[in-house]
């Protein structure tokens, strides 16, 4: 039965001649959504890239195979962000091998490097990085193979396509080198690089592997696969988040047609049954069956705001920077920015495919993006060694971060558990998807600055107030939700905001803007009313709002052009130049006025030290509804070495469509008993006719280190909306979404 | 016992008639290109012909196919390759996660046979109803006009 299950990566492994593998034992990472400092992939230590260091033997990363193919394994794992296609194609490169004899696995548990959490813009800056210095120094190894074998000097050589020509024009292929263990040494961190002006591959625009399939119905995603003998499961959610199963009758569903199984453990319930549909039905039934106590004391959405800044926190300066010069400011300007809660809302909704072994294996497909950890903490949850589960990681709907992807692995899992052998199918309802997924934090951002007389900032105080950003599974069974409800719970652990001044809450608070004097706090409020995780630029989004915003107020009350009040206060040349090239690519200089039009700009470098991006655009608001249309949007980014283009250009379209969409419309919706954001009804996203044009200019950097992109364009998106309304009809708005009543109201007060 | 067409073959199954065609499509007949976004008309992801018309199969009973011809995703093929319509997609990179896409082309398709020669708005238009959470809005549009050139 694990046959058909497993059958593909069987295959792929098929192998004659490889090197033999020693997999790196999965290494217990200390904290979700950590990256390298510098953001350039490399840390503790000279040489090695970060997930090199973890996975330091060569041949954990790579397998040259006698049939003249290479497996690449990566723990990175392609989540529509194209991040496959690139690392294959820097992976092509460096080695010295056609694009096409790569073979790519991702993300499952027993095969690949754990590269930890896909997550914070660093498959390219960790994952991609790490992967061009294994491939530099296996292609080093190779080239000393060859010289043996040749009898000529390794210097003399030169690599096309796996056939290496020495100086007096002997060749020799990888494919015949490679005999033995040649791999299976530790990466040095010290390989010699190709030069990146002889790049070939890197810097293309490389079509996507998985695109083809995805345009044609071959099956790729894990919604697709029907394992041999697959049933399927359902759960059933409580009524709301406190809420606890007094008593339930399961006679009359366990005789509903199709049912094979019902499962109940605490107030957790589910149903396996042999199709889809009557999965569904009983799982439907058995929600209804149950009786339930329910607390309404949640806190709706609107009060949201003041409880936040009430609720105990912790202050924490993440950045100060006294002021040395003299002189008292002549005014201050103080601003107060709130962000609603707003939802990854995956169009699929979450999937899992699981099956319990005669081995007994927990074998998940799943689409998690932290196949490791959250293996580990399904292991803690079924009380069975961390060998006992296996994830493999299968692309699923866009998660855009810690959706209900790790909770779906879970709960097929739980379902499995109880129907051995067989292959468990579980997909949610998009009610279960909305109401249950964790979403991003709402938070509320205070902005007070001291400017002079020709309104340049003197000091600069922010203040965040925000709850966790980060309750990925991360090893332990209480942070996966059906785990919560089992008999006994498993307790979620009270979450920390994640250390360092750019990675939680803060993320982006801190203004790179040369002011002389600033001080930064975070106040992370452990409590959770309302589940949270990790989102998309996790704290960015609000904070580059806020902070973007506030720049721009100032730059208007000094009456300067909202560029150049930038500029005045940016010395960073990369941060110039993307913000110089953005208001280029726009036409910001030659803006000719409209009544009801307007532009607005703005920047962020992503985390302080990634990705450098900036956004211009040009929207219309209708003053009859406060109704406002985006009609351009102008992008530069510069993310260091481009490897593929378009890819990053995809990436970066679709941040600026997500942020408008969260910015324009989103709202969590929750009253004292419910989430009312039950569905596409009641938490809309934006549609064709609302999404503008974009262009996208991206600036590269030869030989300049990865900064990686997919989150880099939700902030600054952001801000430069609410800076174009304000060019638009002078209003300012300080809460999210932009919505017409906002507008409008904003209008109205204003006459 | 229901037949239908399915792609232009002729298909019997015994799946009750008033089974979900979205689940009769993808785990009886392994037709991948038919996604579950919501299970209630609102995004589209489901979106399959019947007759040419498109259709959210998540609302659609089996019986609304009996007798009549249905067309998934990969029924748009042409000889095992890519149709017009999907090579200008791969051409395009109109994709990220690639899962709202099942969809969007058959929708957009089913507006190529009725207008061969759409505007942008009529491209926004035809595809308003379907929903893509990637943003990948742009690139679709694109596509499908590079289709109809
Ligand atoms: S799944 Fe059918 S419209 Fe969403
Ligand atoms: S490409 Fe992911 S939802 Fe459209």
């Amino acid at each position: 039965m694990n046959a058909p299950f497993d059958m593909n990566r069987r295959q792929i492994l098929r192998t004659t001649g490889f090197l033999t593998l020693t997999f790196a034992m999965p290494s217990n990472l200390f904290a979700q959504e950590v990256q390298s400092p510098e953001g350039v992939g490399i840390s503790g230590g000279p040489g090695l890239p970060t997930d090199l260091k973890k996975n330091p033997m060569l041949s954990s990363w790579l397998r040259i195979n006698s049939d003249g193919t290479v497996t690449l394994l990566i723990g990175k794992v392609e989540l529509g962000q194209g991040n496959r296609t690139a690392i294959a194609q820097v992976c092509a490169e460096e080695l010295g091998v056609n694009f096409s004899r790569l073979q790519i696995i991702a993300g499952d548990t027993k095969l690949c490097p754990d590269e930890g959490v896909t997550s914070g813009s660093t498959s390219m800056p960790d994952g991609a990085t790490a992967v061009q210095y294994a491939s530099a120094e296996a292609r080093g190894i190779l080239l000393g193979l060859a010289a043996t074998k040749l009898g000529q000097p390794a210097e003399t050589m030169k690599v096309k396509d796996g056939t290496i020509t020495a100086g007096n024009g002997k060749t020799v292929t990888y494919w015949d080198l490679v005999v033995g263990k040649a791999l299976d040494v530790k990466a040095t961190g010290n390989p010699k690089r190709e030069n990146p002006s002889d790049y070939t591959i890197v810097g293309t625009s490389m079509p996507r592997v998985d695109i083809p399939a995805k345009m044609t119905g071959g099956e790729i995603f894990i919604q697709d696969m029907h394992p041999e003998g697959v049933v399927y499961g359902m759960v059933a959610r409580p009524p709301n988040y406190r809420s606890k199963l007094k008593s339930i009758d399961l006679g009359p569903i366990e005789k509903m047609p199709g049912v094979i199984k019902v499962v109940r453990n605490g107030s957790f319930l589910g149903v396996i049954a042999k199709t889809k549909d009557e999965a569904m039905a009983a799982s439907a039934a058995l929600g209804k069956a149950g009786k339930w106590d329910v607390p309404n004391d949640m806190i709706g959405n609107a009060a949201i705001y003041d409880w936040l800044l009430k609720a105990p926190s912790s202050p924490n300066v993440i950045h100060t920077q006294k002021r040395t010069s003299s002189g008292t400011p002549a005014k201050t300007v103080e601003a107060t920015y709130r962000r609603p809660y707003v939802m990854h809302g995956s169009i699929g909704a979450s999937a899992a495919i699981a099956q319990l072994g005669t081995d007994g294996v927990m074998t998940i497909h799943t689409h998690s993006q932290s196949v490791w950890q959250t293996a580990e903490a399904i292991a803690k949850m079924l009380k069975v060694d961390n060998d006992k589960v296996r994830c493999i990681h299968t692309q699923g709907s866009g998660c855009y971060g810690h959706n209900m992807a790790d909770d779906a692995a879970a709960d097929a899992a739980l379902l499995a558990a109880a129907v051995p052998g067989m292959p468990v199918k579980l997909q949610y309802t998009r009610a279960q998807e909305h109401q249950w997924e964790p979403y991003s934090s709402a938070m509320v951002i205070k902005i007070k600055a001291g400017v002079d007389n020709d309104g340049n900032v003197l000091d600069w105080e922010t203040d965040v107030w925000s709850t966790s950003h980060a309750t990925r599974p991360g090893g332990n069974a209480g942070n996966l939700l059906s785990a919560q409800y089992l008999d006994p719970p498993f307790k979620q652990p009270t979450p920390r905001d994640i250390p360092g001044p750019n990675f939680g809450s803060g993320r982006n608070a801190i203004p790179l803007y040369e002011f002389p004097g600033k001080i930064v706090t975070t106040h992370f409020v452990s409590e959770m009313p309302i589940r949270v995780s990790s989102t998309r630029s996790l704290g960015a989004h609000p904070n580059i709002f806020a902070l973007e915003s506030f720049i721009d107020e100032l730059a208007r009350n000094a009456n300067v052009d909202p560029l150049e009040y930038r500029l005045r206060f940016l010395k960073d040349e990369r941060a110039r130049a993307v913000l110089m090239k953005a208001a280029d690519l726009f036409g910001w200089s030659g803006y000719k006025r409209k009544p009801n039009y307007g532009r607005g700009i703005a920047f962020a470098r992503y985390k302080n030290y990634a990705a450098l991006t900036a956004v211009a655009m040009e929207i219309r608001v209708t003053p009859r509804n406060g109704q406002v249309q985006v009609l351009r949007v102008a992008v530069a980014d510069d993310s260091g070495q481009v490897v593929n283009p378009n890819g990053l250009a995809n990436q970066m379209e679709g941040a600026v469509i997500q942020s408008l969409s969260w910015t324009l419309k989103e709202e969590v919706k929750f009253s004292d008993s419910a989430i009312l954001s039950s569905d596409w009804a009641s938490y809309p996203i934006l549609t064709f006719q609302e999404v503008p044009k974009i262009d996208v200019a991206l600036i590269n950097q030869p030989g300049m280190p990865f900064l990686g992109t997919g989150e880099a364009g939700q902030g600054p998106t952001a801000a430069a909306v609410a800076n174009a309304i304000y060019d638009a009809v002078g209003v300012r708005l300080y809460t999210l979404p932009l919505t017409p009543d906002r507008v409008k109201e904003a209008m109205n007060a204003k006459k | 016992m229901l037949s239908f067409k399915l792609n232009g073959r002729d298909i019997t199954t015994d799946a009750p008639s008033d089974a979900t065609l979205l689940w009769v499509l993808t785990d009886d007949l392994k037709q991948h290109g038919v996604k579950f976004g919501c299970g209630l008309s609102q995004c589209g992801a489901c979106d399959v012909m019947i007759d040419g018309a498109v259709v959210r199969s998540c609302q659609t009973k089996l019986s609304s196919a009996g007798g009549r011809s249905v067309t998934t995703l990969a029924g748009l093929m042409e000889n095992g390759k890519a149709s017009k319509l999907q090579q200008a997609f791969i051409d395009e990179q109109a994709a990220q996660c690639g899962y709202c896409l099942s969809g969007m082309i058959m929708t957009a398709q089913a507006l190529l046979d009725r207008n061969p020669t759409p505007t942008e708005s009529d491209v926004r238009a035809a595809l308003n109803g379907n929903l893509c959470r990637c943003g990948t809005h742009t690139r679709i549009i694109r596509a499908v006009l590079r289709a109809a050139a």
